[in-house]
Order: C-alpha cells, then sequence, then structure tokens
C-alpha cells in the first residue's frame, strides 16, 4: 500500500477528484493548508503598512491505494493539477504499512 | 474593586463640575435660550428624530465594525465594547450634565447648570405648552454627538488601553473638552459662535468632533506607547469585510450627521446631504487613485478610509459650500489624509492604532480650514476667501481649529499624566498578548469547535 500526499492549487481540486474517481480511486481526505516552495509568499499593503505573508493557500489531498493503483493515481493529479506556472505543487509517495477500516475491522488492501 | 473606583471617580467628578459650574452660573446670570430651536413642524421633528437615529447608528454598528475589523481577531470585542459602552454611559452623563455644560448659561467660553438632570428639557406639566418639545430634539440629537466623538479616540489606543481606564477618561474628556468646545461653537453665545467675535462655521462637527477628538487621539497614542511588538510584528486587520460594513453604516448615518445639523428638513439640509454625499464619493476616488498610483493597485481599506476622510472634511462645511464644492473638498481629503495616515505615520513613527488622528484629526483641520476658503453667501454663510479675497472668515475658522486643538492637547495630556499615576492606561504586557477580549472582558469574539 502507499500513501499519496499532494499539495495541490485550490482551484485544481475538482478536476483532480473527478480525474481520481475515474481511475478508480474510491476515498480521499482533502485539507486547506498552507505553506511555501518555490512560489514563496507575497506582500500585503495595509494603510502603508507592508507585510509579507509567506505562506501560500493550498489544498492538500491524502489518498491511500494499493501498489497496483499507485501510478495511475499519480498520473491522474500530474495531468491534471499541472498549470505549467510555480506553485502547481508536489506529490509525496510513502510506503504504508497498515490500514484499518473502522467499521469491519478489514486490514490491507481490503480495507481500502 | 476596579469598579467601585471607576463610579467613585465619575461621581466625584460630576459632582465637583457641577459645583463648579453652579458658582460660575451665578456669577454669569439668567439661563440662556435654548439654542438650535426647531420649529415644531411634524416634518421636522420626523426629519430630527431620524437624524437622531442615523447618528446613533454611526457609534454602533459603523464604529465598532469599522475599527472593529481594523484590530487583531483577540481584540475585536474591546473595540466593540468601547462603542457600546460609550453609547450608554455618555448619553447618561449628558443627561445628568453633559448637555447642561455644553448648552447652558451665556459665557462665551463655558456652559452652565441650567439644565442639570435635563431640567428645563422635560415638560412641567402645564398643557399646551409644546415648547419643551424642540428642546428635547436638540438634546437628544447632540447627544448623538456627544458619544460617538469620544468613541472615535478609542481607534488611537485600540488593542492596549485598561477599560475601566477608557470609561474615566472618556467621561473626563466629554465634560472638560468637548462640552467646552460645542460651547463654544455651538451654544449661541459661545465666542466662536455667530454670536461671538470669532465667527467659525462648524456646520456638523469638523472642530467640536473631528478635530477634538482627532487631535486628542494623537496625544493618547503618544502618551500610551506603541503597542507591543509594533514594527516587528504583523499587525494587519483580521476582517476587512467588517470595515467595509462599518464604513457603509458609517456613510449612511453621517447624513444624519450633517443633514439633520440643518436642524430641519429644509433646503440647508438637502444641501448638507448632497454635499456630504458627494465629498465621500470624491474620498474613495482621491484615496484609490493615491494608492493605485503609489502601490499599484487600490485597496478595499483605501476605498473606506477615503470615504470617511471625504465625510469629515465636509463635516465643517456641509451647509456653507456646494455639492460641487464638496466633491473638492472629499478630493482634498482623501489625497491629503492618505499621506497623513501613510508617510506622516510612518515617518514620526507613533502608533495612532487606527489612524484616529491621520484621519479625523488631519480630516477636520483640513475641512476647517477650507470652510473658509469656499464658504458661500448664497447658503447663507459669510463669504470665504474664494468669493470675497478677504481671508478674514479662513483666519476664524484657523483660530478655531487653534484654539481646539490647544484645549484638546492640554486637557487630554493632563487628564492621562493624572489617570497614568491613579489607574494606569495600559493593560499588562501579558494582557496584551493574550488579547483584550479575554482579559478585560473574560469573552471571546470567535469560539470555532
Amino acid at each position: 500500500m502507499k500513501k499519496i500526499e499532494a499539495i495541490i492549487r485550490h482551484f485544481k481540486l475538482e478536476e483532480v477528484k473527478d480525474a481520481l474517481t475515474e481511475a478508480g480511486i474510491s476515498g480521499m481526505t482533502v485539507s486547506e493548508v498552507k505553506g511555501f516552495g518555490r512560489q514563496k509568499g507575497h506582500k500585503e499593503q495595509y494603510r502603508g503598512a507592508e507585510y509579507t505573508v509567506d505562506f501560500v493557500p493550498k489544498v492538500k489531498m491524502e489518498i491511500v491505494v494499493s501498489d497496483e493503483d499507485a501510478q495511475k493515481a499519480i498520473d491522474a493529479i500530474l495531468t491534471t493539477a499541472r498549470t505549467g506556472q510555480i506553485g502547481d505543487g508536489k506529490i509525496f509517495i510513502s510506503e504504508l504499512s497498515e490500514a484499518v477500516r473502522i467499521r469491519t475491522g478489514e486490514t490491507g488492501g481490503e480495507s481500502l | 474593586m476596579k469598579s467601585q473606583f471607576v463610579t467613585a471617580a465619575l461621581l466625584t467628578t460630576v459632582l465637583l463640575l457641577s459645583v463648579g459650574n453652579s458658582a460660575f452660573a451665578e456669577e454669569i446670570g439668567d439661563p440662556p435660550e435654548p439654542a438650535a430651536v426647531v420649529e415644531l413642524d411634524s416634518g421636522n421633528i420626523a426629519w430630527m428624530l431620524i437624524c437622531s437615529a442615523l447618528v446613533l447608528m454611526m457609534t454602533a454598528p459603523g464604529l465598532a465594525l469599522f475599527y472593529g475589523g481594523l484590530v487583531r481577531k483577540k481584540n475585536i470585542l474591546s473595540v466593540m465594547m468601547q462603542c457600546v459602552f460609550l453609547m450608554g454611559m455618555m448619553t447618561i452623563l449628558w443627561a445628568v450634565c453633559g448637555y447642561s455644560f455644553a448648552f447652558g448659561g451665556s459665557s462665551p467660553y463655558i456652559g452652565g447648570t441650567d439644565y442639570l438632570f435635563m431640567k428645563g428639557i422635560l415638560p412641567d406639566g402645564q398643557s399646551g405648552d409644546q415648547a419643551w418639545a424642540n428642546e428635547l430634539i436638540t438634546f437628544v440629537f447632540q447627544g448623538m454627538f456627544f458619544i460617538i466623538t469620544p468613541g472615535l479616540i478609542c481607534g488611537a489606543f485600540a488593542e492596549r488601553m485598561k477599560f475601566n481606564t477608557m470609561c474615566v477618561f472618556s467621561a473626563l474628556w466629554g465634560l472638560l473638552v468637548y462640552c467646552p468646545v460645542c460651547h463654544w461653537v455651538w451654544s449661541g453665545s459661545g465666542w466662536l459662535s455667530s454670536a461671538g467675535s470669532f465667527h467659525a462655521y462648524d456646520f456638523a462637527g469638523g472642530t467640536v468632533v473631528h478635530i477634538s477628538s482627532g487631535v486628542s487621539a494623537l496625544v493618547c497614542a503618544l502618551l500610551i506607547g506603541k503597542r507591543l511588538g509594533y514594527g516587528q510584528e504583523p499587525m494587519p486587520p483580521h476582517n476587512l469585510t467588517y470595515t467595509c460594513i462599518g464604513t457603509a453604516l458609517l456613510w449612511v448615518g453621517w447624513f444624519g450627521f450633517n443633514a439633520g445639523s440643518a436642524g430641519a428638513a429644509d433646503a440647508a439640509a438637502v444641501n448638507a446631504f448632497v454635499a456630504t454625499h458627494l465629498a465621500a464619493a470624491a474620498g474613495v476616488i482621491a484615496w484609490s487613485i493615491m494608492e493605485w498610483v503609489k502601490h499599484g493597485h487600490p485597496s478595499l481599506l483605501g476605498a473606506c478610509s477615503g470615504a470617511v476622510a471625504g465625510l469629515v472634511c465636509i463635516t465643517p462645511a456641509a451647509g456653507a459650500v456646494n455639492p460641487m464644492q464638496g466633491i473638492i473638498l472629499g478630493f482634498a481629503a482623501g489625497v491629503v489624509c492618505f499621506y497623513a495616515c501613510t508617510s506622516v505615520k510612518n515617518k514620526f513613527g507613533y502608533d495612532d492604532s487606527l489612524d484616529a488622528f491621520g484621519i479625523h484629526g488631519i480630516g477636520g483641520i483640513l475641512g476647517a480650514v477650507l470652510t473658509g476658503v469656499f464658504a458661500t453667501e448664497k447658503l447663507g454663510a459669510t463669504g470665504g476667501f474664494i468669493e470675497t479675497g478677504s481671508i478674514s472668515q479662513t483666519m476664524n475658522q484657523v483660530i478655531s481649529v487653534v484654539a481646539t486643538a490647544a484645549l484638546a492637547i492640554v486637557v487630554t495630556f493632563i487628564l492621562l499624566k493624572i489617570l497614568d499615576a491613579t489607574m494606569g492606561l495600559r493593560v499588562a504586557q501579558e494582557e496584551e498578548l493574550r488579547g483584550l477580549d479575554v482579559t478585560q472582558h473574560g469573552e471571546e469574539g470567535y469560539i470555532f469547535l
């Protein structure tokens, strides 16, 4: 099993979700996050006082998939979340040792 | 214990001032005729009642939201509480003695005790005598000004002043600064009124409200010191949506403020209404253009600030200039107040947190002086510099600015020094870091479970 965390732009969320669903991914967790990479932050001005805001708002998707489905999911995110501009985000992939469905107690691939 | 001290301080002040003014009133003789008498006409009464309500709306929700959005979220309730509490405290103070100190007596310099506890304003039981109704309208309309003026000062010491000290300061400031200036300009016998030797136009409170509060705000900002972390850590407004709503309510309320100052539903009120609206509109445009040029884009906060600056600037002139000239005043205020709130404040480094001085002080002074430049005889005013080529009216306006600023500076300075030595001006550092909502009022503005 693999855990895929994708940091993407807000307005790409629906498109990415649809692509993942089409690829057969059955569940995901989404949260609002803030951070920065190469995009850096931006400056705001209030009555002449300037503030540097380092953290840019993004959306984080967390998906757990079987090893076979991992590449499909990554491809779906890559093609739909990309604009070509700085700030498109990143995908982090990690090995997952176990997953459990709370309702039934199923584990591993059965729980996904 | 704290509250007992506040109550005792308030009552002592009221009693001392009452005694002092009683003695003074005996020297100056009979009570004066009621000022700004409104003809008993149902249309006029209806208009003045509506205007009174509009002016009250300026304090809360108007000012409460305008200021509330500009502070950090840990302090929003403290700002709103200041506004709401002042609505209560200043109203009672106005009824007990404020109105009398402002409009009583016949001295050019100080009010009297004729109307203490609303004596002479309430009906005396004689049938058929409705004259009291006129005075009661003046009482309630003017009372709304007495409420909002110290409220404006709160913008200077926002996020760090002790609430109990703020209450005592506002009460004393109202009696010792607002009431005298109000008496000078509007009482009918004041030295800056039409009967005085230096008649300065102040149609709706440029001097009485904005200069007095704006200059005092600067003194407060200087004496109370900067907020912890000012200049080192970000202190952006926490909710400009509130500020925008507050601005809109202030703008609408200002129609009551300025057009209501005509005292009747007449041509002067219409002129003041239209001039006020155009000045606010010009203020929006001017401040936005300044930001567009200097920073590359216009901001909502800038547009809101420009609207208030334009409204402040037209306030003394609303009944003395025509609406097209109102555009000039509004535009001038947008440009000048923009520089006051950005360049000047940054250069001198004072923490006038919400720009009470930069907008109300500077905008009020600009409006008072420009009234002397643009006033026109067609509207019943003495012609200003442009119409007559004489600077005499402008000089009277300058004199009123200097006198008001001088009184405000001296009294505010002394008051704050005394309060600093007795009650303390500022909350403890730990309290300031946690926010005034929790530490001063025991509640939070935003509770998300």
